[in-house]
């Protein structure tokens, strides 16, 4: 039996408590804000991938004219322009961070928020060189956002498939030694299979790096991604001419001779089906929702719902929510930066009206750069294994110091007029406050290092 | 729930958190009378896979120009010559004194015991937890070898910057700081923040650190002078190096050259050159003399190029040694060729000893720590074999 708590539901499965927003009242309303229409998508849009694409053919079509007419007056005014779509991809990037903390801010449904952000780390992909750099919030628009509460193995395809995951792990350049494409560069060009998404859709996507796969496994999946390819006209695109022929055998399954993207499609919809995927993904889910060592029986719970409803993920989240362990009512897990900033700005109400007009000048310096100081650069991981989930990774004594010195600077210029911080003591830990928060709130001897102190504490910033 | 607190009540804790904080190893240095050994170690991990063939070029052996390629510089395309055999990549010039001075050397076709799926987080986990595999290992070999050594304090060892270091993490206290970090509050604003932070001892202790580490800084800073993350971290390493300090570890990132390699090792060989001549240029007089740095990476990368321009994960790689410690200016190593069945998988360079063996080698060397427990408590497992005679 659970013990639902409409407060820890909001802090544990959302972006924590919002003054004007009621908490929701049971674990069916956590799932009923999975479906239906996304309002709060439509409420602060984000411009999907396929838009974002005008901007790198635009780019692109500087970048001609400039090779075209190397040393011209034209190829310098080709330059200028080439330097605009960089400069206004880059501001819409910044003004994309703003929209999304704006959704996380106003929704009532925290929970469908906190699964984008879930499997868009799962799934984390940045684009390498030029203006595609800037396309990770429309990557997740298209090939996240879409799929959270649908089967994995959508998830898996829209992702794996998508042109910013074969820019960002070299998908695109990978020729087959056996291609038409490598006999037509000949021997004398340099050529070859590119390991690295193959790789990575085992180890990080798929299996888990615990997982039963051997490098042969890794070389002949690489092998079978050949072809996986993309344009800036037209999006993902299969180049026949770059696929090794030839079946090939990924975990003892062959698969087809034919040049095609079907093979690719059965092929990931196999290891979305995988046991070892189920698992992987079970124990994912419970290290971020619960905790650093989460209880193993809410693992085993998890994997057997993905396992018996041929992974669908609605019913592993309904199972994730109906567990014991999930009620846990110590709060554990240390919020990622990126969460603190998210659950600072829904405590404080933030109106929209707040972030219009505001130049990206603001928008780093309240929310870009302090990002960055706390060790968690906006859509810039490391490596494409996301965002470390252990708090040991981000309780140190510089991320924690940053967290403090914007806890305390920037409420201020969120809001007009900080609320009470005897108030906001309640209204930002919900039951989880307590006496000594509520002494120091009461004694700072200014309002906002109050809310600072507020925000600070560890029943706001762990979950 | 706790009853409100009164203002004497708080007054009193306040007491209390001032005395947890003046316990705290950070403001109280051990002596140097009182550390077990004066010489100090830094571990750099290189992180993405450094390129060693690209870095340290084995130009002399007869198949490295046709396996590589463009990658291939040797003397005759702009590298510089060590020994006859091997070449220095242009962009590690700087050092180059460093190497004639006998202060720098490279251990080449080195690996840890990890093989086959070259993925760079299991690759940088198994380095840093200095272990055959894994399974159930939570710490770092650097905080296993504080463990077995006597008297060793929080203050003895410093992890720097904003990366995780694995390798320092465990039961052993070390502190950790990345030179940007600030925290400039009123002494009572401070002080409520200990209070509130109290109930939660990871926060807590983070907190108290940080309180501390930026003061230091502040005074540091005041000429405002701004330089690149890699300086900086180097020199603040360099500066607790310089006092109590024993052991720094930090990250160099940008190894993992898939692309475009001449430009992209070009970057990040230059940020090595300029964090070694930061740490010997920022110590203080005689300590760089009684220094080891050892930089190391997760694994090299294949011997031949791939389709763009760059190289993928491999399995051999390079060590690089430096420091007045460093018995340098030669290439160490067994050189197990490029040739038609040399390479291992006939893709990378082959391992031919266990990286390993080298850093406990040197840390017996600067510790005196005895090798049964280097073999069993810091690399569980290692055979060290002979001394490769890596320090003076």
């Amino acid at each position: 039996m659970h013990n639902f708590d409409p407060d820890l539901a909001e802090i544990r499965f959302g972006y924590g408590l919002s003054p004007v927003l009621a908490p929701p009242q049971g674990v069916d309303e956590l799932l009923a804000g999975l479906a239906g229409p996304d309002r709060i998508q439509q409420r602060f849009p984000i411009e999907s991938f396929s838009q974002f694409r005008m901007r790198m053919v635009a780019a692109q079509k500087q970048h001609q004219i400039r090779r075209e007419n190397r040393g011209t007056e034209l190829a310098q005014k080709a330059r200028k322009q080439q330097r605009v779509v960089n400069r206004e991809a880059r501001v819409a990037m910044i003004g994309w961070l703003g929209q999304t903390m704006l959704r996380r801010t106003h929704t009532p449904s925290a929970f469908r928020e906190r699964l984008v952000a879930f499997w868009a780390d799962h799934f984390t992909a940045l684009g390498k060189q030029g203006v595609i750099r800037r396309a990770t919030s429309p990557y997740i628009e298209e090939a996240i956002r879409p799929f959270v509460a649908s089967r994995f193995a959508d998830l898996l395809q829209a992702t794996v498939m998508h042109p910013l995951m074969l820019d960002y792990l070299d998908q695109h350049k990978s020729i087959g030694p056996n291609s038409a494409r490598a006999a037509k560069l000949g021997a004398s060009a340099v050529r070859g299979v590119n390991e690295n998404l193959a790789r990575e859709v085992l180890e990080l996507h798929t299996l888990g790096v615990e997982g039963p796969y051997s490098q042969t496994d890794v070389t002949q999946l690489a092998e079978l991604f050949t072809g996986l390819s993309f344009g800036a006209p037209n999006g993902f695109v299969f180049r026949k001419d770059f696929a090794e022929p030839g079946a090939e055998t990924v975990m003892g399954v062959s698969y087809g001779t034919d040049a095609s993207v079907q093979p690719i499609r059965d092929v990931l919809n196999n290891l979305a089906m995988h046991p070892a995927t189920a698992r992987h993904l079970a124990r994912k889910l419970a290290v971020h929702f619960t905790s650093d060592t989460p209880d193993p029986s809410l693992i085993d719970a998890l994997e057997a719902a993905y396992l018996a409803h041929d992974g669908h993920l609605a019913p592993v989240y309904q199972a994730l929510l109906e567990h014991p362990a999930a009620w846990d009512p110590v709060l554990s897990n240390v919020k990622l930066p990126i969460d603190f900033v998210s659950s600072t700005l829904r405590a404080l109400a933030v109106p929209k009206d707040h972030f219009q007009g505001r130049k990206e000048k603001w928008f780093r310096r309240w929310l870009g750069t302090p990002l960055a100081q706390m060790g968690q650069v906006w859509e810039r991981p490391q490596g494409p294994d996301g965002w470390a989930e252990s708090d040991a990774a981000w309780i140190t004594p510089q991320g924690v110091a940053h967290r403090v010195m914007w806890a305390m600077a920037a409420p201020p210029n969120l809001v007009r007029g900080l609320p009470d911080p005897r108030m906001f003591v309640d209204k930002a830990l919900g039951r989880f406050a307590n006496e000594t928060v509520r002494f120091a709130a009461a004694s700072a001897d200014n309002r906002p290092e109050a809310i600072g102190l507020v925000l600070m504490s560890p029943a706001f910033q762990r979950r | 729930m706790a009853a409100p607190l009164s203002r004497r009540e708080f007054l009193a804790r306040t007491g209390f958190v001032g005395c947890s904080l003046a316990a705290s190893p950070l403001v109280t240095p051990i002596s140097f009378a009182a550390a077990p050994w004066d010489t100090r170690l830094v571990v750099i991990i290189l992180r993405g896979g450094m390129d060693g063939l690209d870095a340290v070029q084995p130009y002399g052996d007869s198949a490295f120009a046709q396996m590589r390629g463009p990658l291939a510089l040797g003397p005759e395309g702009g590298a510089y010559d060590l020994d006859g055999y091997f070449a220095l990549h242009p962009a590690l010039a700087p050092l180059l004194r460093m190497w004639q001075a006998g202060q720098l050397g490279f251990v080449h076709a080195v690996s840890t015991p990890y093989r086959g799926k070259r993925s760079h987080f299991d690759g940088q986990d198994l380095l840093e937890a200095g272990t055959p595999d894994l399974a159930g290992v939570r710490d770092g070999w650097l905080n296993r070898m504080l463990q077995v050594l006597p008297q060793a304090s929080g203050q003895a060892a410093y992890a720097v910057g904003r990366n995780t270091m694995r390798v320092l993490q465990g039961a052993a206290d070390v502190a950790n700081w990345a030179p940007d970090a600030k925290l400039s509050l009123s002494p009572q604003t401070l002080t409520l923040l200990e209070l509130v932070t109290e109930a939660d001892p990871a926060l807590h202790a983070a907190l108290s650190e940080a309180r501390i580490l930026s003061q230091i800084e502040q005074a540091k800073r005041k000429d405002g002078q701004r330089t690149s993350a890699h300086v900086d971290i180097a020199s603040f390493a360099a500066q607790r190096l310089s006092e109590e300090t024993r052991i720094a570890a930090f990250s160099l990132n940008g190894w993992d050259t898939h692309r475009a390699q001449p430009q992209s090792i070009g970057r990040a060989l230059t940020q090595l050159s300029e964090t070694l001549l930061t740490l010997q240029g920022t110590m203080a007089g005689g300590v760089w003399a009684k220094t080891a740095v050892i930089a190391m990476t997760e694994f090299g990368r294949t011997v031949r190029q791939n389709g763009a321009g760059g190289t993928d994960h491999g399995t051999g790689g390079l060590m690089i040694a430096a420091g007045g410690a460093i018995k340098g200016g030669r290439v160490f190593g067994n050189w197990p060729g490029l040739g038609q069945g040399d390479l291992y998988e006939d893709r990378d360079l082959m391992p031919t000893r266990d990286v390993r063996a080298y850093a406990a080698w040197v840390m017996r060397a600067l510790t005196g720590l005895d090798r049964h427990k280097l073999e069993n408590a810091v690399f569980p497992g290692l055979d060290m074999g002979r001394d490769p005679g890596l320090i003076l």
